[in-house]
C-alpha cells in the first residue's frame, strides 16, 4: 500500500469516496507519522489522537451507513494554536495561555467540525503570531523539514512544517502579514491568505484585527481551494465578514491546473524585487514569470511606489492594535494567575506580574511599541500617519491592479535562514514579510506555491496577489503555474526534501 | 443652616457653571455586542458570552435595536444623526472592564448638536444645550468584600459579576450650562428629570434610578462673573437620584465657593457623593486627563444610518412629555398655574386617565389635586401609590353628574373605596347612601317635619320664605344627609302651598 500520508488531501478524500481507505487508516497513518517525526520538527503543541480517531471511527461510520459526506470528509487537519478550539489547548505559542481550555469554537473550527475532519492537534507558533521564525514560541522551535537547523518561517512555523513534513495534509494557518505565506516559502509549501474578510475571524485570537486573516496550509494549490471553500464565507458573527459569496475558487484551481492562462494579465511588481532578494530566489521568480507567458500569460511591470513605506505602517498598525488586542490577558477571567512576590495582592499588581511573567520578549515590545504610538499627543504622527500611508497602499493596488489581473512576486526575499540567525536583530527578522505585508494592509489576497530550490538547495516561495474578492485568480494562476512547474520537476518539490524520521 | 447661607452667599459671588453626563441603560432584550440577556437581576456571571467575559478570539457585533434606540433618543433631544459614525476602544486596565478596553463611541458619536427644554417647578424654562449623545457598552459590577465600607479599600477580595459588562448604554453629554445662577441646582435636576421621562416615553428603557438604569454624571465649576473664563469643574460621579443631583450642586457650589475664597485652587477630579452625610469627597484626580488611547475599533466596521430609516424613526416617535403636557394644558383648559401644580404632584397620568373614564377634567383636577392630594399627604404616599384607580374615580365622579350622590355623600363613598369595599358604586349601594329621590320617601319626612314646626309652616304661608330652611335641615337629617336639597325645598313649598 503507498504510503497514505504522501497524498494530496484531494487523492486522499477520493480514495475515501471512493471506499480504497478509511479515514481512521488515514488519521493512524498521520498520527503514526507525528509520532515518527515530531522529536525532530517539533511542529505541534499538543496531539489530540483520541479525538481525531474518534472523529475518524464516526465519519467512517456514517459513511459506510450511506450518508451524504462533505468532500473533505475524514480527511484530517491540523489547527495552528491561534484558534480556539473547544475542549482543546490553545495558547497561541504563549505561557499566559497556558492550561486554558477555550468553552467554544473558533468558526472556522465548527465548519471543520461539521465537515467531520479529524482534528490532528494543534500547531507551533510565534507567541500571538508575532514573528517570522516561529522561535518566538513559549514551548521550543519547531524546526524545518529541510535542514533542522533552519527556521520554518514564521508566525506558523508549525503548520507549516507539520505539511511539508507530512504529519498532516492539511492545517489552518493565519496570515497578518505573511504568517501562512513566508511559512509556505521556507517550507515548499502552498499557503493562502484569502481576501480580509472572507473567512470569519471570530475565535481566531488577535494579533492585529485589521490586518488578520485565516487561511489554508497545504501540499497543492487544489488542496488550498478545498479548505478555503470549506472555512470562507459570510458569518454574522464576525462583523468584518464579506457578505457576498466566495467565488469558486475550486473551479478555479481545476481550471488552472489545465494549464492555459490566455488573456491573463501578470503584472511584476517593481518594489517586490531585485535588490535585497537573494539571488536564487530572484531567479527562480523569473524562471516562474516564463513559465506564465509560456502558459499564455501577458506580462506587464507595474509600480508601486507606496510599498517602500508598507513595514513602517505595518510596525504602527500592527503593535498599536496588539496592544489593544492582548489587554485582555491580564490573570483576572482565564488563563496564567502570577501573584507579586512581595506587597499587596492587588489586581492591579497581579495583572502587572502575569503580564510580566506571560508573555515574551517579542510581545512585550510590541505592546510597548503601540502603547507608545497610541499615546496622546503621538497617536496622529504614528497611527494616524501609518493609516494614511495605508490608504495609498491600497491605491497603489487598485492602479496596479488596472493594468493587471494578478501581481507576482517572491514571497519572501530570502530562503530559511538558520535557528537563532535573527533572534537578536527584530528589525532583520521584519524584513523576511517585506513582500508580504502590503496584501495585508490592503485586505487583498494572495497565495504562495513552491517554486524551486534556492542556490541553497532550500526551497522558494511565488506569490500571487490579487484584488479583493477575486481569490478565485489566485488559484487559477497558481494552480497553472504549479503545474508546469511539477511538469518541469516531474513531480513535487517536497518529494526532493530530506528524508525525517 | 450654614450651608444654606453658603450657598446663597455663594451664587452671589460666583457664576455656576454644569455640565451633565447621563448615561441611560437601554432595555434592549440583548447586550450591545453579544446575543447574551441584558435582564437585570439574574444570578451573577450566568448572562455572559465569550463575547461579553472577553475570552480571546471573541468578536462583537453591533446590536442593531440599541442604535435604533439610541437614534430616537439623539432625535428626541433635537439632535443630528451622524450618515456614519465608529466605534473606538477606550483602552484602561479594570476587572469588571472584561477586554480591559470599553466599546464606545469617541470623536464620532450617533448623535450631536442637540437641545433641550427644560422646565423648572415654577415654569421658567431653561434651555440645554446637548454636545452629543453616543453609544457605548457597560461595564460589569465589582463588589468588594471584607472591608467595613463597601469599597475596594480595606476589602479582603473582590467579586466580579459579568451580567451587566456589555450591556447598552446611551450617554448624552451637555455642552456647559450658563447663566442658571443661583437655580443650578433646580436646573440640574429637572434636565436629569426630564431626560428621564424621555427616555420611559420613548420606551427605550425602563429608567429606574433605584436600579442604577439612569445614572449622571455632574461638572460643576466656578467663575467670578458671567465673562470669566470657565473655573476648573470637578465631576461627581454616579449620582442616581433627581435630589442627590440636585444637592451634589448646591453641595460643589458650597464647597468650591469655599476654596475659592480661601485663595485655594480647585483640583480637576472625580468626587463621590455620600447620600447620607450629603458631601462629595476626592476621588481620582483627573491633572493629566488619563490617556485611555482612543482609537477606532477594528472589529467593527462604522455604523450608517440610512436617511430613510432615521426619517421613519422619526416619523414613528411618541409624542414627548412637553409637548404633551402642552397639548393637555390646552385640551382641559387649565390655567398655567394649575397645570405646573399638576405635573408637580405627578398627577398627569391619573388626570388622563380620570377624564378618560367620563369625569370632566375639572372634577378629575378637583379629585386628584384636592381631597386625595390632602390623603396621600397626611399617609406620606404618592398619589399614585393610593389605593383607588382613575377609573374609580371617574365613576364616582359619574354618580355625582347623575345626581345620584352628592359632593359631601362622595367623600364617604371614596373612603369606601380607599378602604377596600369596591367600586363607588358597590360601595353607595353597601354603605345605602344613595340619594333619595323617591317624592314618597320625602314627602313622608316632609310631613313629619311639618308637624313638628307648625310655627314655621304659619311664617312661611305668611309670605315669609326665610325660616323654611329650618324645616329642608330636618328633612335632610331624617334622610342622613341623603336627599336631594333642592328637590326637597320644593316639596316643602308645594306643601305649604305658598
Amino acid at each position: 500500500m503507498t504510503d497514505l500520508t504522501r497524498l494530496s488531501a484531494s487523492a486522499v478524500a477520493e480514495k475515501l469516496r471512493a471506499g480504497e481507505v478509511t479515514s481512521v487508516e488515514v488519521t493512524q497513518a498521520y498520527l503514526d507519522r507525528i509520532a515518527a517525526v515530531e522529536p525532530e520538527i517539533h511542529a505541534y503543541l499538543h496531539v489530540s489522537a483520541d479525538d481525531a480517531l474518534a472523529t475518524a471511527r464516526d465519519v467512517d461510520a456514517r459513511r459506510a451507513a450511506g450518508e451524504e459526506l462533505h468532500p473533505l470528509a475524514g480527511v484530517p487537519i491540523a489547527v495552528k494554536d491561534v484558534v480556539v478550539t473547544q475542549g482543546m489547548p490553545s495558547t497561541a505559542g504563549s505561557k499566559i495561555l497556558e492550561g486554558w481550555i477555550p468553552p467554544y469554537d473558533a468558526t472556522l473550527v465548527e465548519r471543520i467540525r461539521a465537515a467531520r475532519m479529524p482534528i490532528l492537534g494543534k500547531t507551533n507558533m510565534d507567541e500571538f503570531a508575532m514573528g517570522s521564525s516561529t522561535e518566538h514560541s513559549a514551548y521550543g522551535n519547531t524546526h524545518n523539514p529541510w535542514d533542522l537547523d533552519r527556521i520554518p518561517g514564521g508566525s506558523g512555523g508549525g503548520s507549516a512544517a507539520a505539511v511539508a513534513a507530512f504529519a498532516a495534509p492539511l492545517a489552518i494557518g493565519t496570515d497578518t502579514g505573511g504568517s501562512i505565506r513566508q511559512p509556505g516559502a521556507v517550507t515548499g509549501t502552498v499557503g493562502v491568505k484569502p481576501t480580509y474578510g472572507s473567512v470569519s475571524r471570530y475565535g481566531l485570537i488577535a494579533l492585529a484585527s485589521s490586518l488578520d486573516q485565516a487561511g489554508p496550509v497545504t501540499r497543492t494549490v487544489l488542496d488550498s481551494a478545498l479548505l478555503h471553500e470549506l472555512i470562507g464565507g459570510h458569518d454574522p458573527r464576525d462583523s468584518t465578514s464579506i457578505p457576498e459569496p466566495l467565488p469558486d475558487v475550486v473551479a478555479a484551481a481545476r481550471q488552472g491546473a489545465l494549464g492555459d492562462l490566455s488573456g491573463v494579465r501578470v503584472g511584476i511588481v517593481e518594489q517586490l524585487q531585485g535588490e535585497g532578494y537573494q539571488p536564487g530566489v530572484q531567479a527562480r521568480f523569473e524562471e516562474s514569470v516564463e513559465l506564465l507567458k509560456e502558459a499564455g500569460a501577458e506580462v506587464v511591470q507595474v509600480s508601486c511606489p507606496h510599498f517602500e513605506y508598507a513595514l513602517a505602517a505595518y510596525y504602527l498598525i500592527l503593535p498599536a492594535e496588539a496592544s489593544s488586542n492582548l489587554a485582555k490577558f491580564d490573570g483576572m477571567r482565564f488563563g496564567l494567575r502570577v501573584e507579586p512576590e512581595e506587597g499587596p495582592v492587588t489586581a492591579e499588581r497581579v495583572m502587572a506580574a502575569t503580564r510580566g511573567a506571560g508573555f515574551g520578549d517579542e510581545v512585550k515590545r510590541r505592546i510597548i511599541l503601540g502603547t507608545y504610538a497610541l499615546s496622546a499627543g503621538y497617536y496622529d504622527a504614528y497611527y494616524g500617519s501609518a493609516q494614511k500611508v495605508r490608504t495609498l497602499i491600497q491605491r497603489d493596488f487598485e492602479a496596479a491592479f488596472e493594468q493587471a489581473d494578478v501581481l507576482v512576486s517572491p514571497t519572501a526575499p530570502t530562503t530559511a535562514f538558520k535557528l537563532g540567525e535573527k533572534l537578536d536583530d527584530p528589525l532583520a527578522m521584519y524584513l523576511n514579510d517585506v513582500a508580504t505585508i502590503p496584501a495585508n494592509l490592503a485586505g487583498v489576497p494572495g497565495i504562495s506555491v513552491p517554486n524551486g530550490l534556492s542556490d541553497d538547495n532550500l526551497p522558494v516561495g511565488f506569490q500571487v496577489l490579487a484584488p479583493a474578492k477575486a481569490d478565485d485568480r489566485l488559484y487559477r494562476v497558481g494552480a497553472a503555474l504549479e503545474a508546469a512547474l511539477e511538469a518541469r520537476w516531474g513531480g513535487p518539490l517536497l518529494d526532493r526534501a530530506p528524508e525525517l524520521g | 443652616m450654614t450651608q444654606m447661607v453658603d450657598y446663597a452667599d455663594a451664587v452671589r459671588r460666583y457664576d455656576p457653571v454644569l455640565g451633565i453626563e447621563v448615561h441611560v441603560e437601554l432595555g434592549t432584550r440583548t447586550k450591545m455586542f453579544c446575543p447574551a440577556e441584558a435582564s437585570f437581576g439574574a444570578e451573577p456571571n450566568t448572562q455572559t458570552t465569550p463575547v461579553s467575559l472577553g475570552l480571546p478570539g471573541a468578536l462583537p457585533v453591533v446590536n442593531g435595536t440599541a442604535v435604533e434606540y439610541a437614534i430616537r433618543i439623539g432625535l428626541a433631544l433635537n439632535c443630528q444623526i451622524a450618515e456614519s459614525c465608529r466605534f473606538a476602544r477606550k483602552n484602561y486596565f479594570y476587572p469588571d472592564v472584561p477586554k480591559n478596553f470599553q466599546t464606545s463611541q469617541y470623536d464620532e458619536p450617533i448623535a450631536f448638536e442637540g437641545w433641550l427644554d427644560v422646565e423648572l417647578e415654577d415654569g421658567t424654562i431653561h434651555r440645554v444645550e446637548i454636545e452629543r449623545a453616543h453609544m457605548e457598552e457597560d461595564a460589569g459590577k465589582n463588589t468588594h468584600v471584607g472591608g467595613s465600607t463597601g469599597r475596594i479599600h480595606g476589602a479582603e477580595y473582590s467579586l466580579v459579576d459579568y451580567n451587566r459588562a456589555g450591556i447598552p448604554l446611551v450617554e448624552i453629554v451637555t455642552k456647559p450650562i450658563t447663566g442658571v445662577g443661583d437655580r443650578a441646582p433646580e436646573v440640574a435636576r429637572a434636565y436629569v428629570q426630564a431626560l428621564r421621562d424621555i427616555f420611559r416615553v420613548l420606551d427605550v428603557s425602563e429608567a429606574r434610578m433605584e436600579r442604577g438604569n439612569v445614572r449622571a454624571d455632574v461638572n460643576v465649576s466656578l467663575r467670578p462673573t458671567a465673562e470669566s473664563p470657565l473655573g476648573t469643574r470637578t465631576e461627581t460621579k454616579n449620582v442616581n437620584s433627581f435630589r442627590s443631583v440636585e444637592r451634589v450642586v448646591r453641595h460643589e457650589i458650597s464647597r468650591q465657593a469655599v476654596a475659592l475664597d480661601a485663595g485655594e485652587t480647585i483640583v480637576q477630579e472625580t468626587r463621590h457623593w455620600h447620600e447620607d452625610t450629603g458631601v462629595t469627597t476626592s476621588g481620582r484626580v483627573k491633572s493629566d486627563a488619563e490617556d485611555y488611547r482612543y482609537f477606532p475599533e477594528p472589529d467593527l466596521v462604522p455604523v450608517e444610518p440610512s436617511r430613510e430609516w432615521v426619517e421613519e424613526i422619526r416619523a414613528t416617535l411618541p409624542e414627548l412629555p412637553q409637548a404633551r403636557r402642552r397639548r393637555l394644558q390646552t385640551e382641559w383648559g387649565y390655567a398655567d398655574a394649575e397645570m405646573r401644580d399638576v405635573v408637580n404632584a405627578g398627577a398627569i397620568e391619573l388626570i388622563e386617565a380620570t377624564v378618560a373614564a367620563g369625569s370632566s377634567p375639572a372634577a378629575a383636577r378637583k379629585w386628584w389635586m384636592g381631597e386625595l392630594a390632602r390623603r396621600a399627604k397626611q399617609d406620606e404616599a404618592e398619589l399614585a401609590d393610593l389605593p383607588i384607580t382613575p377609573a374609580q374615580i371617574g365613576e364616582l365622579q359619574g354618580l355625582v353628574d347623575a345626581g345620584r350622590i352628592n359632593d359631601k355623600i362622595a367623600r364617604q363613598v371614596l373612603d369606601g373605596v380607599l378602604a377596600g369595599e369596591g367600586d363607588p358604586e358597590s360601595v353607595v349601594v353597601s354603605r345605602g347612601l344613595e340619594i333619595v329621590s323617591d317624592d314618597g320617601a320625602l314627602l313622608a319626612a316632609i310631613d313629619e317635619a311639618l308637624a313638628a314646626q307648625p310655627d314655621v309652616v304659619e311664617k312661611v304661608r305668611g309670605g315669609n320664605q326665610g325660616p323654611v330652611g329650618a324645616i329642608i335641615g330636618a328633612v335632610m337629617k331624617a334622610t342622613r344627609g341623603q336627599a336631594d336639597a333642592k328637590r326637597v325645598r320644593e316639596l316643602v313649598l308645594e306643601r305649604i302651598g305658598a
